[in-house]
């Protein structure tokens, strides 16, 4: 009776337990939802440079102001220990971003210059715009070879 | 009285027995041992090949040299084929070898029929099997001309004095005589899509199947490490770490010829996000061919999609 009670109380703490992983880590989100701000905005410069969609000077200029300012959104808090792949479920981070932090910010410091850059030239020609999406694209490459396992 | 009758005449179908099981055994061996002797490239495709370094240049890029070769880490320049990068399987850890020019630890000392051995039948110039990590399983399709350019180029990189590593492997595997059977039952220089393709479909074939070996990570593989063709290019499990490398090929792959020339040239998804991991160097050595050959690979990826 006792192993039962000790069984079933186990598979009750689990099924309790489950959700309150997720949310113990609401970061993991957060981040996400900052990545997909990213996303949002470079798909249209990259629209725009590939020809998928007509240039806009207007259009390209908003996105690329938006891409400045969302990468400026400070980092400090969205990056906890514990939060990467290898501890949880509903991440690609990986465990090499929190053993080499430096290199990680020296990376994402180079996202927000390759922004920069973005902003400075986005409203000025598609013969303009177009290395400047070449080098955001360097900038994200650069952690998502080192930094991001596989999709699951 | 009885007894030591019985035990003659159960020892005699015994003794029989036994030797018509040995006998069997030792043919057996015999043509396993056969069977699995390395054999190298025919004399009558490779002789009188002349290769040419620049055309070998493009060769050296489809064929992803570099990718596995260079050293590990992204700072890495992919024109110094140190080695040194490991690759964890089911069988144990492989490290890329040096194939730089450096006369030691390299392949400086190479003929080019060494060479064409090696990337063509999986054979070293000592003339032991090489393990299917190297992914001579695809090259041996490619045309000899290619493989003597690809020779001329990659004289011409810079040597590097690093040694070696030996792979890491786990027992059987760790003896290469067992390769000869694997080659028998695996090693094949024909096509994995057949039919009726367009001259665009054939390139790309050439280029994705004999050269680029895409298939070695989007494909899974059987038990015995070799590529499930009936899930050709469908996805795999990552051998490496987590996750999937993703499916090229299948229901679940809905992207267009635009679409995939545009990430090889660029590493961007259709939905923009940015290549990484080990795709990462494949797209860094693609997108330096011309645009011609990317949309060939296209039209063979969407003619492999069944």
């Amino acid at each position: 009776m006792k192993p039962r009670l000790f069984i079933g109380a186990s598979l009750i703490c689990t099924v309790f337990s489950l959700p309150a992983l997720a949310q113990e880590n609401p970061e993991i989100q957060q981040r996400q939802g900052q990545f997909n701000l990213f996303v949002h905005n470079f798909a249209l410069l990259g629209g725009m440079a590939q020809g998928r969609v007509d240039y806009d000077a207007e259009l390209a200029q908003t996105a690329a102001d938006n891409l400045f300012h969302v990468t400026r959104h400070n980092q400090s808090r969205l990056w906890p220990e514990g939060t990467d792949a290898e501890s949880v479920e509903g991440t690609r981070a990986l465990p090499a971003i929190w053993e080499n932090l430096d290199d990680f910010m020296v990376k994402f410091a180079g996202l927000q210059d390759a922004a920069e850059g973005a902003q400075a030239v986005a409203g000025d020609g598609l013969d303009a715009l177009r290395p400047a999406v070449g080098a955001l694209g360097a900038a994200c490459q650069a952690c998502h070879q080192t930094y991001r396992a596989e999709a699951g | 009285m009885t007894r030591p009758d019985a035990l003659s005449r159960s020892r005699k179908p015994g003794l029989k027995i036994l030797t018509v099981t040995g006998v069997i055994g030792a043919a057996t061996a015999a043509a396993l041992w056969w069977v699995s002797a390395p054999a190298p490239v025919s004399a009558a495709r490779i002789a009188g090949l002349s290769g040419n370094a620049q055309d070998g240049e493009a060769v050296f890029l489809a064929a992803g040299c570099a990718s596995c070769h260079k050293e590990p880490g992204t700072e890495a320049d992919p024109r110094v084929l140190a080695g040194g990068r490991a690759f964890q399987s089911d069988f144990g850890t492989f490290y890329a070898p040096n194939i730089s020019p450096d006369p030691t630890h390299g392949i400086g000392e190479w003929s080019q029929d060494d060479f064409m051995n090696a990337v063509m039948a999986g054979v070293s110039p000592e003339g032991q099997h090489y393990y299917p990590a190297f992914p001579y399983t695809a090259y041996i399709k490619a045309d000899p001309q290619d493989i003597a350019d690809l020779y001329a180029f990659m004289m011409t990189l810079p040597a590097d004095a690093t040694p070696s590593q030996r792979h890491d492997l786990a027992f059987p595997f760790s003896i290469r005589r067992s390769l000869g059977l694997w080659k028998a039952l695996y090693l094949d220089d024909g096509w994995t899509v057949t039919g009726d393709l367009n001259e665009a479909e054939t390139r790309g074939r050439y280029l994705s199947e004999a050269l680029a070996h895409c298939a070695e990570c989007h494909t899974p593989r059987n038990a015995l490490g070799a590529l499930d063709t009936n899930q050709w290019l469908q996805g795999a499990p990552n051998p490496s770490g987590q996750g999937r490398i993703p499916a090229i090929a299948g229901p679940d792959f809905d992207w267009t010829h635009f679409d995939i020339s545009a990430y090889l040239e660029s590493g961007f998804t259709p939905s923009f996000d940015v290549v990484g991991g080990s795709m990462a160097d494949v797209v860094a050595s693609l997108q330096q061919l011309e645009k011609s050959e990317l949309d060939a690979i296209a039209a063979y990826i969407l003619r492999a999609n069944p």
